[in-house]
């Protein structure tokens, strides 16, 4: 097993028998459903919305090319820098040139799900900077050291006394444990920060190729100070992120703020153009686009799943998926969680590596059914188990391949399946001598469930004898 | 080859396959949206009430102005009310004029301003670009309302509307700042929809995360 | 009408009183029912754990076996969109295709055959039960077969219907998926039955029996007062 996968065995027994962790996410998943449901039934056509959303994002990825070219070549017209990365690597490497070049020691971020994907946060770190998440979720993981729990929402996994503690370890600061108390202590850490950093790194949800813009969607207004008071300004993008017009926009915040979190609109979707203008009364002297492939041309290679770059980060899927909604998010033990993470991670950084992400599904297809731009998440899944079992992916599976391959020839043979009708019976009660031991062939099944007996008469002898 | 090259090589190369298009194929047109969207009634009226409802629904604050001197009347009020000591606004001339006429120290961004004050401002005022009836949303640019800051970093966000700025929905809005900008975009353009707010601890709703804690929107009826 | 009727392995196992009540009703309506010999397994199993070839291997005898029939009904969501959906894909770009797609057209899963097939709602029924239902996943989303189960239990004398929450929640088999992660599956199943037990109902009815047997596995492990009863052997019932 590869490492990864032994993460995720361990990780997800552990937490798939957290009863507490189980109440947690329960009680905000069902919490969600009810406003995402509310909110669905306020579009006169919602699945109409999907098909739109999932034609227009066709569309963006399918010329990936010609609006990526026509995206950089307005954004640059007003001052932009746009930058190239190849990979992770050159991504943080762009980043850091920039942090030099403008001798910054402070550095504020808001929330980017693309830089946690390059693990910017550690090298900044690690290079001596000081950064600050602002974005209360991540604020409250980076304080605690550890990756965000969820795509939308990164500390849904904490209680409020947990964060209380938080804050009173890691800030010195003694609060009651209302949320109210709790967010007006990370607004006045954060305030200070903002006025301080020397650089401002953001996140894009949308590139507008029709006007040369990035988009930016929130509820917190972090962003917007991210953007507004530092002299330089870096948004890290995904190459994927482009729609083509902005009038796409009136169909996709909506869409992104009701799955993600049930509103009509999040409070705040911005979008920029560039730095400062002649004229302006603000904004930063620089601007800096991060462009960023990083395997993202690999799964567009994909033509049978080049669909997934159609997604919009919007957490829906992770919220309806009975694996996430046991396992939680850091059993992944990679960004992308959920179904999204499981069918592109192993893209992103390795079929061998990662293939059990693609295993560890019950292919229920509730991903599919809400997904707000039509991914074919839970098949992807299948076509992910395919391509592991491939002759090219090595020499995976043998026996399994044995046994399938048997049983193919034994169930659909009458003699022999009547034969086997026989043995199982005989190895259900030889199975009782074993049972629930190591030797107990079925004990990942019998240790948590019953088995059914074997009937006493099967169907086809009952229909053989009622022949007669 | 440059690492921009490389990658439009790739990405050429990838889209030589083509996918399937399971759900139909070219863009949307915008009767196509509205046809799916949320309704947004007929008349203006229906509309205001709308915007009204909506701003509610969103812990925001919306009234209507009969006129400028009952704007400076509202003004005075909620001044007096939240003790107001700095103010700041931009050049706008509608929202510079009511903004000094409240008699506080006042930072007016267009002419350069020290962070640290804007901070310590109790009130930005702007004007805006258009209300939003569908969503409850009030369209800033950083060339309407002074600059990026002014909108979101001092604690209550009063917004200096006219009647007729009301658009129906958000591809209206949309088309709205096409004509108006066409080809030379503020740098910042925010759909700002209720006060800042957050629900990262337990899903419980806190206003003013980071941005604004208060949106007060004074519509001039004429 | 012949009715060729599609019993999958575990079915035919161990829960044959589904296989036997489906006899019944199909007779009892004046059809005549054929089970083919050596039709048990539709590949499934390996299809969805990437062994394709080898599903490929179990699902061209299946084909060979059923080409001929008028129509075949499968007690199972799961194996039905096997057949239905999952054929014309796995056999893509191999002679069998177009035997493939004839076979998905004419099979069905067995309470949609009753309720849009045949247009019978009502087998004169009784079972005098508070139940719940449980949405099999594929049944209802491969198969979109969210109705015609409630129309069929709708009629049955004598039986409330009381909806749970989780009702499309999956109860966490997924076939190999169970014994793969058993841990993962448990807890899903714990849920399941968590909103299943909340209904007070006797029964959880569902059109498959691999969920019921999930179900039935975890209640009867935690002594749960809960029973298990396929949608078919309830519209056996007089």
């Amino acid at each position: 097993m590869s490492a990864p996968a032994t993460h995720f065995k361990e990780a997800s027994r552990r937490m798939a028998a957290d009863l507490r962790h189980r109440r947690i996410i329960q009680t905000a998943m069902v919490k969600y459903e009810t406003v995402r449901d509310q909110r669905k039934l306020w579009f006169q056509d919602w699945q109409g919305a999907r098909n739109l959303a999932a034609r227009t994002k066709f569309e963006a990825v399918n010329h990936l090319d010609q609006y990526l070219e026509q995206f950089v070549r307005l954004i640059e017209s007003r001052g932009t820098k746009v930058h190239w990365a190849g990979n992770a690597e050159q991504g943080r490497e762009i980043i850091f040139n920039i942090l030099r070049a403008k001798n910054a020691k402070v550095v504020i971020k808001s929330k980017s799900m693309t830089s946690e994907e390059i693990h910017l946060n550690d090298a900044m770190v690690a290079a001596g900077y000081e950064v600050a998440e602002s974005d209360l979720g991540e604020f409250i993981m980076q304080l605690r050291g550890e990756e965000p729990y969820h795509l939308v929402a990164p500390s849904m996994h904490l209680t409020r006394g947990e964060i209380q503690d938080t804050f009173a370890q890691k800030l010195n600061e003694t609060t009651t444990d209302s949320p109210e108390d709790l967010t007006m202590l990370a607004r006045r850490v954060m305030r200070r920060k903002y006025l301080q950093a020397d650089v401002g790194i953001t996140g894009a949800n949308f590139a507008i190729a029709e006007t040369g813009m990035i988009s930016i969607t929130e509820n917190e207004g972090n962003a917007r100070l991210t953007s507004a008071l530092p002299k330089t300004m870096v948004t890290l993008v995904g190459i994927e992120k482009v729609l083509p017009r902005y009038e796409d926009l009136a169909l996709f915040l909506p869409m992104l703020a009701v799955m993600g979190t049930g509103q009509a609109l999040t409070c705040y979707n911005t979008q920029y153009g560039g730095p400062r203008q002649p004229g302006e009364a603000d904004g930063p002297e620089e601007y800096h686009v991060v462009l960023l492939d990083n395997q993202r041309t690999l799964l567009l290679a994909d033509a049978e799943q080049r669909d997934t770059l159609g997604c919009i980060r919007c957490g829906a899927c992770l919220n309806v998926c009975p694996v996430f909604r046991n396992v939680g998010g850091h059993s992944y033990g990679t960004v992308y969680a959920g179904p999204i993470g499981s069918v592109i991670t192993p893209h992103l950084r390795g079929l061998k590596q990662w293939k059990h992400l693609s295993d560890a599904s019950s292919l229920c297809g509730a991903c599919t059914e809400t997904c707000p731009v039509k991914i074919d998440l839970h098949h992807h899944l299948l076509q992910n188990r395919r391509n592991a079992s491939a002759p090219t992916a090595g020499k995976p599976g043998f026996f399994q391949k044995l046994a399938f391959k048997l049983f193919a020839v034994v169930a659909n043979h009458a003699a022999l399946w009547s034969l086997t009708t026989k043995l199982s019976r005989l190895g259900m009660k030889l199975r009782g001598l074993v049972n629930g031991s190591f030797f107990d062939p079925t004990r990942a099944w019998t240790k948590t469930r019953e088995l059914p007996p074997i009937a006493k008469q099967s169907f086809r002898e009952w229909l053989k004898e009622r022949e007669l | 080859m440059s690492e921009r090259d490389n990658i439009f090589a790739r990405i050429k190369e990838a889209l030589m396959l083509k996918a399937h298009a399971s759900h139909g194929h070219g863009l949307p047109l915008v009767e196509e949206h509205r046809r799916v969207m949320p309704p947004v009634g007929v008349t203006i009226e229906e509309q205001l009430t709308l915007f009204a409802n909506n701003a509610s629904e969103l812990k925001a604050t919306f009234k209507f102005v009969k006129d400028v001197a009952e704007l400076a009347a509202e003004l005075k009020v909620l001044s007096a009310a939240e003790q107001w000591q700095r103010a700041a606004t931009h050049t706008g001339s509608l929202a510079h004029s009511q903004t000094m006429a409240l008699g506080l120290a006042t930072i007016v961004t267009n002419y350069g301003y020290d962070k640290d004050e804007l901070e310590l401002c109790d009130v930005g005022i702007t004007e805006c670009d258009a209300l939003i009836a569908q969503t409850g949303t009030v369209l800033v640019t950083s060339h309407s309302a002074g600059g990026r800051a002014l909108s979101c970093l001092p604690s209550h966000h009063v917004v200096i509307a006219h009647r007729s700025q009301l658009v129906a929905d958000l591809p209206e809005a949309m088309s709205l700042v096409k004509q108006r900008y066409s080809g030379n975009y503020p740098s910042m353009i925010s759909f700002i929809t209720g006060p800042s707010r957050t629900g990262d601890i337990e899903r419980i709703i806190v206003l003013g995360a980071h941005g604004p804690k208060r949106l007060t929107i004074l519509c001039l009826q004429n | 009408m012949i009715i060729t009727l599609f019993i999958p392995c575990f079915v035919d196992l161990m829960h044959p009183q589904v296989g036997i009540s489906m006899v019944r009703i199909f007779e009892k309506l004046g059809h005549k029912i054929v089970v083919p010999e050596g039709a048990a397994c539709c590949g499934q199993p390996a299809f969805n754990s990437g062994y394709w070839n080898e599903a490929r291997t179990s699902a061209a005898k299946v084909l060979a076996q059923l080409q001929d029939a008028e129509a075949v009904v499968i007690p199972s969501g799961s194996c039905g969109a096997m057949v239905k959906n999952f054929y014309p894909e796995l056999f893509a770009n191999t002679p069998q295709v177009e035997a493939a797609r004839k076979l998905a057209a004419k099979t069905h899963e067995f309470s949609s055959f009753l309720v849009n097939q045949l247009g019978v709602t009502d087998l004169g029924a009784k079972f005098p039960h508070r139940v719940t239902f449980h949405d099999g996943c594929h049944g209802l989303r491969e198969l979109n077969n969210k109705r015609p189960p409630r129309q069929l239990l709708a009629m049955v004398r004598g039986l409330e219907l009381v909806e749970m929450g989780a009702a499309e929640t999956c109860c966490g088999f997924g076939g190999t998926f169970s014994t793969k992660f058993p841990e993962i599956s448990t807890a899903m199943s714990e849920v399941k039955c968590a909103s299943a037990l909340e209904t007070k109902a006797e029964y959880v009815v569902s059109c498959d029996s691999s969920c019921l047997m999930q179900i039935k596995g975890l209640v009867n492990k935690q002594q749960k007062p809960l029973k298990t009863i396929h949608l078919a052997e309830i519209l056996a019932q007089s």
